[in-house]
């Protein structure tokens, strides 16, 4: 089917450390089609990061099949490993991740250097798009410490979609912020997903994954359920129930 | 992805951390800067005994007996003098090949007198081509022609020392001075050659027509001979050395080849170059060491920056860097740091070579040998010292950099 994104297939992963295997995923079955929304559930331990580190490419498998957009990963040299990263992936990370002492806009524009035959002036205006996008084009000069946790995270989601990546994974995107914080850069996300982007998105909250379209629950490495959520809450309607905040 | 971007992404993170930055590339500063300026004062100290070399005249060659020769001293002690003829000098000029100028030298000293002065100096006996040997020039008047030579006329050419002692401010020109009470009219006066490498004032000195001090000065007695000869080029000198050894033997024939002394002035030129020579190596070796230093200095703190920086590596993996430009962001930032480091080292090698310059009345030569020697030696410690730290942080493992705290 053209639409299937991801397929994975009895996808293992064991971490051995010393004597000790762990064993983080134990046989995952996986499609996720084009234009998802999807939160990924599960208590600490049972393997979210570890499924997302494998679907953003930056691990490889023990076991399994994983094909992305067509591309079937296990058998692509490191090299190529890295383009995919650069131009189908965006990877939004809890602590957010940003170079310090750089500034917001040098941080967007970073994929972009790795990108082959843009000019100067082309990587400016993809970065801009990208910070527009998430509303935190007027911080472009200041450095990561002079933004709010919120404000930081919009900065690494642009960057994560300033290549369009035809798949957005966030790992526990709201897990350093305060709820308000939360609630908006949910906002973000849906506007994103409204656009077109599929997302993939890790939280233990339960109120953060009722934004998601289809809901999977983790346990032990394995997938507890898959299940669709038939009324997904909109972030900007809550946004708007909230009281209003003095500061801008 | 280009070079141009990940030049680019080396020079920001170098600007990212001014501090940094500027630490590694001090011992570099100091290394090059160390090395241009010994070099330099090796090359100064090299001109300076060039330049004297050369005042004594080009391709020189020196004819005298051998005094340590037995049949010499038997000679000597008949009294019948040195060996050279002055016949030999025509001999010489006219029949070896290579030989441009050839002249007699006597030696003498005198008290000269001119009105109330007095002074003591070497009195030189020599015909015209001397002075065209010796590179002599005159600064005022003339110096003596071969007619006044052949006649064996009182004239002579003063040094610049000999003519302040004796006139003054006044010209000596024309003027007639007492040598050893002898009438003698001053032609000229040399311009000045300063001290020789021995330290010998050159300008100490009195030059007239052989004839007139062999008859003048030196009585009945034999003179003690030398011969200058000039040839025609340097490359010439070994086989016109040959020539006059196997020529005089020929012309006496109760001498050996152990009586003459054939000596060139490369002989003395090769003497000491070889000892600046020596000078600059020790030199430049110091210098290369604290470069050799620097280098280290600059793996060192690349090495603490990549430990520093595994996470920054891990993101800019995670969005799309390949080992390679990790790799080469690495040692771009190397290879920048010692060439930058190298820029500012020449440049305050050039300002420091020239303050030893000055200090020391030298003229120090930066040239363009050792700013190029400097620069691609800078570079080549920033690719060696870069590499390691480099493959380091381009072999991190992605999942691990990114978890690194
Ligand atoms: N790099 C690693 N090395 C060893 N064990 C790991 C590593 N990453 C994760 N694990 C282990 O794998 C299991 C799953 O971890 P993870 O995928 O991070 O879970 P979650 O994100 O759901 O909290 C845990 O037991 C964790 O300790
Ligand atoms: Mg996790």
């Amino acid at each position: 089917m053209a639409d299937i994104l991801v397929k994975i297939e009895h996808l293992t992963k064991v971490y051995t450390m010393g004597d000790v295997e762990v064993h983080a995923l134990r046989g995952v079955d996986l499609d996720i089609k084009a234009g998802e929304f999807i939160a990924i559930m599960g208590a600490s331990g049972s393997g979210k990061t570890t499924l997302m580190n494998l679907i953003g490419c930056l691990d490889k498998p023990t076991a399994g099949s994983y094909v992305l957009d067509g591309i079937n990963v296990h058998d692509i040299p490191e090299q190529e490993l890295a383009h995919l990263r650069n131009q189908k992936i965006g990877y939004v990370f809890q602590s957010f991740y940003l170079l310090p002492r750089t500034t917001a806009y040098e941080n967007v524009e970073l994929p972009l250097l790795y990108r082959t035959k843009l000019t100067h002036h082309e990587r400016k205006e993809l970065a801009l798009k990208a910070m527009r996008n998430v509303s935190i084009e007027d911080r472009a000069h200041h450095f990561p410490n002079q933004l709010s946790g919120g404000q930081q995270q919009r900065v690494a989601i642009a960057r994560a979609i300033v290549n369009e990546p035809v798949i957005l994974l966030a790992d526990e995107p709201t897990g350093n912020l305060d709820s308000r914080t939360s609630v908006e850069v949910m906002a973000v996300f849906q506007e994103l997903h409204r656009r077109g982007i599929t997302i993939i998105l890790v939280t233990h909250e339960n109120e953060i994954s009722q934004y998601a379209q289809r809901i999977i629950s983790f346990r032990d490495g394995r997938i507890r359920s898959d299940i669709v959520n038939p009324k997904p809450r909109s972030a900007a309607e809550d946004l708007m129930a909230l009281p209003p905040l003095d500061e801008e | 992805m280009s070079i141009t971007a990940i030049i680019r992404i080396a020079l920001r993170s170098l600007l990212r951390n001014k501090t940094r930055t500027f630490l590694t590339m001090l011992g570099i500063i100091i290394g090059v800067a160390a090395v241009i300026t010994m070099l330099a004062i090796g090359q100064g100290a090299k001109k300076i005994i060039d330049d004297q070399i050369s005042s004594m005249g080009t391709n020189v060659l020196t004819i005298s007996s051998n005094w340590g020769s037995n049949r010499s001293t038997a000679r000597s002690e008949a009294g019948t003098g040195t060996l050279l003829k002055i016949e030999d000098v025509s001999a010489i000029r006219e029949q070896v090949q290579g030989v441009r100028y050839a002249s007699a030298v006597v030696r003498s000293w005198g008290q000269l007198k001119y009105g109330s002065q007095n002074w003591r100096t070497q009195v030189m006996g020599v015909d015209v081509d001397y002075f065209y040997i010796r590179d002599y020039q005159t600064e005022a008047g003339t110096i003596f022609n071969s007619n006044q030579v052949r006649s064996g006329m009182k004239v002579a050419v003063i040094g610049k020392t000999v003519a302040t002692n004796l006139f003054g401010d006044e010209d000596p020109i024309d003027k007639v001075i007492r040598v050893r009470n002898v009438p003698v009219k001053v032609v000229g006066v040399l311009k000045s050659k300063g001290q020789n490498v021995m330290g010998n004032d050159q300008d100490d000195i009195i030059i007239a027509p052989y004839t007139m001090v062999l008859t003048r000065f030196m009585g009945d007695r034999r003179p003690m001979m030398m011969i200058n000869v000039s040839a025609e080029s340097k490359d010439m000198i070994p086989n016109v050395q040959q020539d006059i050894i196997n020529l005089l033997q020929q012309r006496h024939r109760d001498a050996t080849s152990e009586d003459f002394w054939v000596r060139s002035q490369t002989d003395i030129a090769e003497t000491s170059e070889s000892v600046s020579n020596t000078l600059t190596i020790l030199l430049a070796s110091i210098a290369g060491i604290s470069l050799l230093v620097g280098g280290i200095g600059i793996m060192n703190i690349m090495l603490v920056s990549v430990t520093e920086r595994i996470k920054e590596i891990g993101i800019r993996m995670a969005v799309g860097a390949r080992k390679r430009d990790v790799l080469l962001q690495f040692i771009i930032e190397a290879i920048s740091i010692s060439l930058l480091g190298g820029i500012i080292g020449i440049v305050l090698g050039y300002i420091a070579a020239n303050v030893v310059g000055h200090t020391q009345n030298w003229t120090v030569s930066v040239n363009g040998w050792s700013v190029v020697l400097a620069v691609g030696f800078s570079c080549a410690i920033g690719i060696f010292f870069g590499w390691y730290p480099a493959k380091k942080a381009a072999n991190l493992n992605l999942i691990d950099a990114l978890r690194y705290e």
